[in-house]
């Protein structure tokens, strides 16, 4: 059986440790698509995708939209500030309009965390959750999985570093709810008004000090800082906070010498990762991962455009 | 509940060998040597037999010719029909394609479906000068103007018949057995 | 219109009074009580074996809507679930549109109760115009007009000098001020309680001590001015344990909390389901333990729904825009005797907490069957399985987390003054 058992793909949360590696393994044998002359599949032809997007992402939105067309299936991207979003339409309206022209797939990005779980509840179309609030985003922390497995050839038993603002960090969600399932160590690290209370229970490890946590990492995720956060007294400045929290030449020095240094993008250089190790090819895996997103992105449509039986 | 019958051996590991190596010297003599001649197995069954013309046509002209996989799930027409999918595998075509002489290799033909889904996956990866298809197992029952270039063994079936080509690299043993589906 | 109530459980915590006997009303009172009463000519006799009689339950925080959101509710559809929940008498909030700040609403409220003739309904001021606070409502004015309460709920005072003068103007005039305890700045863009499930669910959290804040300085506002406050909807172990002490010495400090207060946790939002949205936020394990020990030992006065009805849709929204609240007349007897199914509270102080109290905190002649008063009376049949079923709610909110919860025991008669508003015996 090589479809998920599952109508939606709404986080990390509630995948088993078969389904990661189904997606990952069939994302793996996507790759070699996106390195064809011809970088199209027909599988999907004939299939619509509605990228449903409320919160501004050239990124996510790019990867859904280029994985959807590579498989030759129609791909629409809505955007907030061009739907009737702006008119003050609920979610629900929205979608029951969109289900009414029939799509077979609705890839969604909200600011709000559990709209996705609203939305697949109330329409009987594939619900893909492309960043939810700070709640997750499923997509990117397969693609790091699988950049990960890449790279270090195995998932179990290595040492992760999140770091950055953990309290705002669909990303760091998910990834933690990933990692942890697939058998790697998890520290995370971050001023003390970005860490969520009681992260612990989560089964991470948690401090303040970026050093501590990136000491021995096979891994070093960092996340990027919303700058409006300032305005919410949770850190003084950018200056201060790069100064303690930017991953940089001489701290990299702690983690394995082998370690890889990701992020989601885009990066603020220079706040969260100096630009000399963004751009080191020995270490920065940061482009894989955009590829790699294309692949995740890839198989997670194919694996929802199963039967209908 | 029916009677079952046991599956019969319709070929053994002897009569696998021969026919390979008649096609290699078939595939040879057609081409008129190895020049631009590439082979292209198709996942899985195909992938061992594609290796093992290429070890014959190795040994007979002292050059090794490339070697792609290709996986044709993607290609196929009812991929979104059924919910039951063979895993996605890897495709590996390490060449380019531009002018070559492709043999595509498979274990059995039937409708041709799969070739079709072959043949559309091989031009997306460029414009061969020619594509030929050879095949262990030719049961007829063809649903596109397909046919083979190299058979090695005509095996006529009913439909209601389940023909499996068990190789040694895969299953351990090399035989063709055909059967009464269940 | 003479009723006889012949063989019921009797519990009248206001008369220490748990016995098997009869109570005759008769033009709107009770008029006697005994142990076998003869019934006079002319009365409908009530045969109420196997059932409890209760002093006719009091909810102290409802919302009625009415006027201005009359599609959530109204008056007289607030008052028909309450009376179908077994409550005689309800105090409304003054969070409608416009706000309940001036005469001319009360009296609208009072006229529309007084139309419907269901329940008591007893309007609750607002302490600043517009509950923006501000400048304060001119509570003497509202008195007059019927307020018995003071309260910005839903908009706590923030402004703690503005608290500070109206707690001192209102207790010389003997009108309680409620306060819905809520630091703004703590609680800033929250949704839920901040504690592992908001962790897990990436929304942003409302800590406890958001709550506690507002519940220890109003504490030391009565102090200091020697004056009355009653805390709102406890929701969190602190504020059990701020108010428990302010009543040690000897503080005139009440409070309430709700039936979810003590039956859910935040666990339950896991799925998002905006049917748990509700303000303070569904707390921890620990924290209805609190609350429970709070309310045996009569620190927490006594129970309140906040009844909250809504419309669909404000529910069926994205989590951080769907409204909070539960519509709760009609399941909050249920979920209370919960309390005394498992041995958490006995009959007599959930009555108290249902009844007596709230009629002690809102100065009403209301919550006892002593003769000569008014016959407000429940009948609890203490037997009764039912199941919540939000589409039979006579409440126009259908917005409930309870819809399919197995319950024990039912208001099945409601008397007020003497006139049966509810009969569910056929149910």
């Amino acid at each position: 059986m090589m479809k998920l058992a599952k109508k939606d793909i709404l986080g990390i949360q509630e995948m088993t440790v078969d389904e990661i590696n189904l997606i990952l393994e069939t994302a793996e044998s996507f790759l070699e698509i996106s390195t064809r002359e011809i970088k199209k599949v027909p599988t999907l032809r004939g299939k619509s995708i509605i990228n449903l997007f409320y919160e501004a992402s050239t990124r996510t939105r790019t990867s859904f939209e280029i994985a959807g067309k590579r498989l030759s299936a129609d791909t629409i991207n809505i955007s907030a500030s061009t739907s009737s979003v702006v008119k003050g339409e609920t979610l629900i309206d929205t979608a029951r309009n969109l289900e009414a022209m029939n799509p077979d797939i609705i890839v969604l990005r909200h600011s709000a965390a559990g709209a996705p779980h609203l939305l697949a509840s109330l329409v009987r179309q594939s619900i893909i959750n492309a960043g939810d609030g700070a709640h997750e985003h499923p997509s990117q922390a397969l693609l790091d999985m699988m950049t990960i497995r890449e790279k270090k050839g195995r998932l179990a038993g290595l040492k992760v570093a999140i770091i950055g603002d953990i309290l705002h960090s669909r990303v760091a969600r998910s990834n933690i709810y990933g990692l942890s399932k697939m058998g790697a160590r998890i520290v995370v690290a971050g001023p003390a008004t970005m860490m969520p209370r009681n992260i612990e229970q989560m089964g991470v490890k948690a401090c303040t000090k970026l050093e501590e946590a990136i000491t021995d990492a096979d891994v070093v995720m960092m996340l990027r800082i919303q700058l409006e956060r300032q305005k919410q007294n949770i850190f003084p400045s950018l200056r201060e906070y790069a100064q303690h929290y930017c991953l940089n030449r001489k701290n990299i020095k702690l983690a394995k010498p082998d370690a890889i240094v990701m992020h989601p993008g885009p990066i603020n250089r220079g706040v969260e990762i100096s630009p000399d190790i963004a751009d080191d090819p020995a270490c920065s895996v940061i482009l894989d991962q955009v590829n790699n997103g294309v692949a995740v992105r890839m198989a997670l449509l194919y694996l929802l455009s199963g039967g209908n039986e | 509940m029916p009677e079952t019958k046991s599956p019969k051996v319709v070929m053994d590991s002897d009569g696998i060998e021969r026919c390979l190596t008649r096609i290699a010297y078939e595939i040879l003599e057609k081409n008129k040597g190895i020049d631009n001649l590439v082979l292209v197995g198709i996942r899985t069954g195909g992938i061992y037999l594609a290796e093992r013309l290429q070890k014959k046509i190795s040994a007979i002209e002292n050059t090794k010719i490339p070697l792609g996989i290709l996986d044709i799930t993607l290609y196929r027409d009812d991929i979104t029909k059924t919910s039951k999918k063979a895993p996605l595998g890897k495709t590996k075509i390490p060449f380019d394609l531009e002018d070559k002489k492709v043999i595509l290799v498979d274990d059995v033909l039937f409708t041709g479906r799969t070739i079709r889904a072959a043949m559309d996956a091989l031009i997306d990866f460029g414009r061969p000068k020619m594509i030929q298809l050879a095949v262990l197992i030719d049961r007829g029952h063809r649903e596109l103007p397909i046919r083979a270039d190299y058979v090695g063994k005509n095996l006529p079936s009913s439909l209601w018949e389940a023909v499996s080509v068990n190789l040694l690299e895969k299953n351990g043993k090399d035989e063709v057995l055909i059967e009464e589906e269940t | 219109m003479k009723l006889l109530l012949k063989g019921a459980r009797v519990i009248d915590p206001s008369q220490k009074m748990d016995a098997r006997i009869d109570i005759l009303v008769e033009e709107g009172k009770i008029s006697s009580c005994g142990t076998t009463i003869k019934a006079p000519p002319a009365a409908q006799v009530i045969n109420l074996t196997d059932m409890i009689v209760v002093p006719g339950l009091i909810d102290m925080h409802v919302h009625l809507r009415e006027p201005g959101l009359e599609y959530k509710e109204t008056i007289a559809t607030g008052s028909a679930a309450a009376v179908a929940g077994g409550f005689t008498s309800i105090a409304c909030m003054p969070n409608t549109d416009p706000v309940n700040d001036n005469r001319s609403i009360t009296e609208f409220i009072r006229r529309k109760a007084s139309e419907a003739n269901l329940a008591n309904v007893y309007p609750i001021g607002a302490i600043s115009v517009g509950s923006e606070g501000k400048q304060m409502t001119e509570f003497w004015d509202l008195k007059e007009a019927g307020v018995i309460a003071l309260s910005d709920d839903g908009k706590p005072v923030m402004d703690a000098a503005l608290m500070r003068h109206a707690m001192e103007y209102a207790g010389s005039l003997d009108l309680p001020v409620i306060q819905h305890c809520e630091d703004i700045n703590l609680s800033a863009g929250g949704l839920m309680n901040e504690g592992y499930w908001s962790t897990m669910m990436g929304l942003p959290g409302i800590p406890s001590i958001a709550e506690e804040a507002i519940v220890g300085r109003d504490i030391l506002i009565a102090e200091y001015t020697q004056t009355r406050i009653h805390i709102a909807h406890v929701s969190t172990a602190g504020s059990v344990r701020l108010i428990r002490d302010a009543k040690m010495r000897g503080l005139k400090v009440t409070a309430e909390t709700a039936p979810h207060y003590f039956t859910l946790t935040d666990e339950c939002l896991q799925d998002y389901d905006t049917s748990y949205k509700v303000n303070p936020p569904l707390r921890s394990t620990a924290d209805i333990a609190a609350i429970n020990e709070g309310l045996a030992d009569g620190t927490i006065d006594a129970i309140a729904c906040d009844h909250a009805p809504h419309a669909r849709t404000d529910k069926e929204v994205e989590f951080v825009y769907a409204a909070n609240g539960i519509s709760g007349l009609e399941t909050s007897l249920g979920l209370s005797l919960n309390l005394v199914h498992e041995g958490i509270l006995t009959w007599e102080k959930l009555i108290a907490a249902m009844a007596c109290n709230p009629a002690r905190i809102l100065n009403l002649d209301k919550g006892t069957l002593k003769k000569g008063s008014d016959a407000d009376i429940t009948v609890i049949d203490p037997e009764q399985t039912w199941r919540v079923d939000v589409k039979t709610f006579v409440s126009r909110g259908k917005n409930s987390p309870f819809s399919g919860r197995k319950m024990k025991g039912r208001a099945v008669l409601t008397l007020v003054a003497g006139d049966i508003k509810y009969d569910g015996r056929a149910l």
